[in-house]
């Protein structure tokens, strides 16, 4: 029987796609999520493809989420490929993180501060014990029990610290911040553009980091100065007004970490900060990338980089998982071209090694 | 057939299409030389030709001809999903006869029908420094480029002949642009890389995911790296195409059973069928 090439690559696909469309409703007979019980059951996957996407927009990133199957890199993907076709009507203000209606905020370096201890709607002190009556759909649960606002102000932590001069500033500039989404990457990266690349970074990447630096890989001394998550406003100055309007709110999770730093010729010792922000309620990714900001800071601190999570081309040109899964998931494209070539040159190689084995 | 509706021709906006350009005009001007550009996130994934795409996307205007090869092929998935996607968010003629089109996007492959001036070919790059292997650092690699300073490669290809008799590189394999930079050809088969030298179409290469751009102007001389002792010498397999015979084309090999039985075709389905066609043509003459 003759070879006849392998064809049909049109047909393939289009039937692919229709596959995938079935089997991503499951099946029929079970009702359809709708995106306002993803974004409102799902909320912190909401939150993370928002964070990983780049883009604030809950209604986009739970429709992301059903698209993608409940895969959160492949909806965070969706939502970055849908960002970079939005047009760019100018910057906001920086956010006042110190101004936000907090939700939660904690500290692990102070018993007691002013405007206290807030735990909020937390995992913490869960017990993770399956709990079955959730498997049967029920009543909603009663509202949680709330405490009249209090007017007291939350100053942040790293302030306090700052008071006495015990934390290192940080250097203060007016100058437009990079943008990673327009120019590329160059290194040495300034810290507003490792920021950047960390906020939208791999929760799971930046977690392992962040973990490599508390096991040794980095020699961080790290302390919770706090973590607070809640709501801020955005202020932008359109042109024809001159004057700050509020936009809107978003939520984020701040995370600030107190490192040692044991000083140097011209600095004196004080503590250093760890930074990490994100979209929506975020505190895992918040506290790795705080972890991973302040190892990156080894070079201006005079530190001696050793380890992986010090080294800014690795760190940052690893975290994107958008990036990364993108060139993993390459490898199962064809090859037959190299490995062809491959086949041929190990054969070429072999019978040289046989020829000179023989003699 | 026209454009999707709700996004700009061929799917960018004309200022990030600009913004490319400017990338492609400093290549040009500088062969061989990396050049740092704002890739933006496309629709398919990174690692999937997204800086191929975004070249042909800049380039692209609606009298354009645009065939689309990944492996040779016209056929494959990812060359279809490629074709489909310029078909309709640019809704530009495409073709798959080599001599047919004016910008072809390719992927792992040069095609065997030599191109012609005012073609255009598009090369999907998946890591376009050619010191990687050896210097992961790109602040590191920038250097050495800016110096010449390739040493580093030319010892590798020294310690590959001193260990196997002659370099093991089969794909990918380093190229010298002008005399001045060392660049990756992307990841065709060593076989391909003297179709590149002097080559009368223009040769673009797109980087999305390391978001750089790079090119070879027609007519200018690309060397694979040899040495005089050991010079660079093309390889394919040894024998004829099971289709149309060709014993010059670039082939696959075929696994038609499992004893050991396999058959070579040609990867370039355009110039394998071209070819059948022509001996049919011959044989009712």
């Amino acid at each position: 029987m003759a070879y006849v090439a392998v064809k049909g690559g049109e047909q393939a696909i289009e039937n692919a796609h229709a596959w995938l469309a079935e089997v991503r409703r499951g099946d029929p007979a079970v009702p359809e999520l709708s995106l306002a019980q993803i974004e409102q059951q799902m909320s912190l996957a909401v939150d993370r493809v928002m964070a990983e996407g780049s883009c604030y927009d809950r209604g986009l990133a739970a429709l992301a989420v059903k698209q993608a199957r409940g895969d959160l890199i492949e909806a965070a993907f969706l939502l970055r490929a849908y960002r970079t076709t939005l047009p760019r009507f100018g910057a906001s203000l920086p956010v006042d993180t110190g101004a936000m209606r907090v939700r939660r905020r904690i500290s692990a370096t102070y018993k007691d501060l002013p405007g206290g201890q807030v735990l909020g709607p937390t995992f913490d002190y869960t017990h993770r014990l399956l709990d079955f009556a959730l498997a049967a759909e029920g009543e909603p649960p009663p509202p949680a029990p709330e405490a009249p606002a209090e007017e007291t102000a939350m100053p942040r932590v790293t302030g306090i610290l700052a008071q006495e001069g015990l934390m290192a500033p940080e250097a203060q500039s007016d100058a437009e911040p990079g943008d990673l989404t327009r120019q590329p990457l160059a290194f040495p990266a300034d810290r507003s553009l490792r920021l950047q690349a960390l906020a939208r970074g791999d929760e799971g990447f930046l977690l392992a980091l962040g973990y490599s630096t508390q096991r040794g890989y980095g020699n961080a001394h790290p302390f919770v100065g706090e973590i607070r998550m809640g709501e801020v406003s955005v202020e932008l100055v359109p042109p024809e007004l001159g004057f700050p309007i509020e936009i809107g709110e978003i939520t984020v999770t701040e995370c600030q970490m107190v490192n040692q730093f044991a000083g140097s010729k011209t600095e004196p010792p004080q503590f250093t900060r760890g930074y990490g922000l994100v979209f929506g309620q975020g505190e895992r990714k918040a506290m790795a990338m705080a972890l991973v900001d302040r190892s990156l800071r080894s070079a201006e601190l005079g530190e001696e980089a050793t380890a992986p999570a010090q080294q800014q081309e690795f760190v940052l040109y690893h975290c994107d998982n958008v990036e990364a899964t993108g060139f993993v998931e390459h490898l199962k494209l064809p090859h037959y071209v190299d490995f062809q070539s491959e086949l041929e040159k190990v054969r070429q190689m072999r019978a040289t090694a046989m020829r000179e084995a023989a003699e | 057939m026209t454009a999707a509706a709700g996004y700009n021709f061929a799917y960018l906006d004309e200022n990030t299409k600009r913004m490319i350009r400017r990338a492609l005009l400093k290549a040009v001007a500088i062969p061989g030389h990396q050049v740092p550009f704002g890739s933006r996130e496309m629709p398919l994934p990174y690692g999937w030709g997204t800086g191929g795409i975004q070249v042909t996307a800049s380039i692209i205007g609606p009298d354009d001809t645009l065939k689309v090869i990944d492996q040779g092929a016209d056929d494959t998935t990812n060359a279809v999903s490629i074709r489909r996607f310029f078909a309709r968010v640019a809704g530009v003629a495409t073709t798959e006869r080599t001599s047919e089109a004016s910008i072809i996007q390719t992927r792992h492959r040069i095609p065997e029908t030599p191109l012609r001036e005012g073609q255009i070919l598009v090369y999907q790059v998946p890591m376009p420094e050619p010191l990687f292997r050896l210097e992961p650092r790109v602040a590191e690699t920038k250097r050495m480029h800016a110096l010449a300073d390739y040493g580093l490669m030319h010892v590798k290809l020294y310690e590959d002949i001193a260990r196997h008799g002659h370099i093991a590189i089969s794909y990918n394999y380093p190229v010298m642009v002008n005399g001045r930079y060392l660049m990756a050809p992307s990841p065709i088969p060593a076989f391909d890389n003297p179709k590149m030298d002097r080559m009368p179409a223009l040769q673009l290469f797109g980087a999305g995911r390391e978001k750089r751009i790079y090119a070879v102007p027609p007519y200018t001389p690309v060397r694979s790296l040899d040495f005089e002792d050991h010079p660079f010498v093309p390889i394919r397999a040894d024998a004829a195409c099971a289709l149309c015979g060709s014993r010059e084309s670039y082939l696959d090999e075929v696994v038609t059973d499992d004893r050991g039985g396999r058959i070579f075709v040609c990867s370039d389905t355009d110039y394998c069928r071209e070819r059948q066609a022509a001996q049919r043509r011959d044989a009712a003459e």
